[in-house]
């Protein structure tokens, strides 16, 4: 009954100190180390923010929907619990992308929104997309059938993010004909190490925070399995 | 398995035939559409991007009501229960889903493609025919596919008339991409030009990935 | 700090990062909403584990009662 086996809390503190000290490193990199950008100049350091951001974020949401299927295959509910939390970060960081990508576009190209940058727009599209999970997961009473509903949606919209960069990408590369993605392949070495190491801090920084958000919801969980004993035991025994 | 799926077909074309609900609210729909359109854009006549934008936007406004309705007669009757105790593959219900929801799409187009070249098309409709039914057709096979997903997701929820549109028209923008692109030239103003394989061959792909997720999915969709 | 070219574009940058700031302090208001609630529930229990000693005290449990909440 009482689950003694491995706390889903454990190694959550040396997490936090790894994601602190890599994030720190990274953007400490960034604005001390890292030379400006000769075309963009003071401006692209928002990259380094954004472009790991977009990619956690996307990560997330394929995890989630890796997740679902877990939970589809198992019917263990400890599936739907992880692959609704990776959305939920995931629906965050999707926010911070693109207010960060609008930000960028706005300074290295005067408009706040750029129609024929790809990612830009396929982002905005998974993001509407995504923005439904939460309304469809709340509105669906029955607990293994919100599991489990919300597991087909995680799946289905797991498989069409990469499908939707694909067909925005393609549509825009014959509308438009643009080298594709030639901008990181010439940076210099020093923007690349703090560009891989802003990744990693971010990737932690992702892992960190749903760890720490499973443990929360576990033990709220678990308090209230606790809560239920004891008041079994309060009304079951005479008084 | 074949004729279980044909014998739900007929029973939800039975359905919308006596009760009328979803084709003619479509159809009804996108001529509202089409005449706000009218005035939104202050045009009498379009072709080339804009009649093509302008006509799958009316399409898939249509479509999202006929996606939300697709699994009501299940959902409220009981239906649903009948139909999963009966010896049915699931995959047969999706087939018959699939098919009912693309044969609501086609009756609305056969209304509303002739009332957009009267009302608002520039060129002359019949020369882009062929290839626009071409396109019509496949497009509606990808909206059927992922629409009866969306719908037996939707119809779970307490808030499914406004869930199904929301979760369709993103998961629906990769196939208007294509659809709209290629429509485009076949509604340009100087006759129908070609079509380029790949914008098709994108809509046939995305049916089919959406067809095969289904088909994953749909044990775990249909269940009371 | 390094030398902060405060024109234009030290300001568009500061932004994305304020702004990336800002979602995880959002985030952290959340948490410490939830974290909140579980106080309040730790509370709830510990007062049920209060009256149940003090219930307890006053009225030796008889065996069975004892071995049943073992």
């Amino acid at each position: 009954m009482t689950e003694t086996r491995k706390a889903p809390g454990r190694g959550l503190k040396r997490l936090a100190i790894l994601t602190a000290l890599t994030l720190g490193t990274a953007y400490g990199l960034v604005f001390f180390w890292t030379p400006n950008e000769a075309d963009q100049g003071f401006v692209q350091k928002i990259f380094y923010l954004h472009v790991p951001m977009a990619i956690v974020t996307l990560g997330g949401f394929i995890l989630g929907g890796i997740f679902g299927f877990l939970q589809l295959r198992s019917g263990d509910r400890k599936w739907d619990l992880r692959s609704y939390v990776a959305i939920h970060l995931s629906l965050m960081l999707a926010v911070g992308t693109l207010i960060t990508g609008s930000i960028w576009a706005r300074a290295s190209w005067g408009h706040w929104w750029v129609w024929d940058e790809p990612v830009l727009v396929s982002f905005l599209i998974v993001f509407l997309l995504y923005a439904c999970y939460q309304p469809l997961r709340f509105s669906i009473e029955d607990p293994d059938k919100q599991a489990r509903y919300a597991s087909v949606f995680a799946v289905v919209a797991g498989a069409f993010v990469p499908l939707n960069f694909a067909a925005v990408r393609l549509a825009q590369a014959y509308t438009h004909p643009r080298v594709l993605g030639g901008a990181q392949n010439s940076m210099p070495g020093s923007m690349q190490l703090t560009f891989l190491l802003a990744i990693i801090g971010m990737t932690l920084l992702y892992i960190t925070l749903w760890k720490f958000e499973i443990t929360s919801k576990t033990t709220r969980m678990q308090l209230a399995s606790i809560k239920r004993r004891l008041d079994s035991d309060a009304t079951g025994s005479p008084a | 398995m074949f004729r279980n799926s044909i014998d739900l077909l007929r029973k939800d074309l039975l359905l919308e035939v006596r009760g009328r609900e979803s084709v003619p609210a479509m159809v009804l729909l996108a001529l509202s559409t089409l005449v706000v359109l009218h005035f939104a854009l202050g045009q009498t006549s379009l072709d080339g991007e804009l009649a093509s934008g302008a006509l799958w936007v009316t399409i898939l406004f249509s479509a999202t009501l006929g996606i939300g309705r697709l699994f009501v007669s299940e959902s409220e009757d009981g239906g649903m229960d009948a139909v999963l105790l009966s010896p049915v593959d699931r995959t047969a219900i999706l087939v018959a889903k699939v098919c009912a929801l693309f044969t609501f799409l086609v009756a609305v187009q056969i209304v509303i493609v002739p009332a957009f070249a009267l009302l608002l098309l520039g060129p002359h409709l019949a020369p882009a025919l062929p290839k626009l039914a071409g396109i019509l057709l496949l497009t509606d096979f990808a909206i059927a596919t992922v629409g009866s997903l969306v719908g037996a997701i939707a119809v779970q929820s307490r808030i499914r008339d406004l869930l199904a549109p929301l979760l369709a028209l993103p998961l629906l923008i990769p196939p208007l991409i294509a659809a709209t692109h290629a429509t485009a030239g076949i509604l340009a103003s100087g006759g129908p030009a070609g079509v380029p394989g790949r914008w098709p061959l994108i809509i046939a792909l995305y049916a089919l990935v959406f067809g095969l997720l289904g088909i994953a999915l749909y044990d775990n969709v249909l269940d009371d | 700090m390094p030398a902060l070219p405060l024109d234009t574009a030290g300001r568009y940058v500061a932004a994305a990062y304020l702004v990336f700031m800002l979602i995880l302090i959002i985030y952290v208001a959340i948490m410490a909403s939830r974290l909140t609630r579980i106080q309040k529930d730790i509370t709830v229990i510990d007062e049920m584990l209060k009256t149940r000693d003090e219930h307890a005290a006053k009225a030796p449990p008889l065996p069975t009662e004892a071995s049943a909440q073992q």
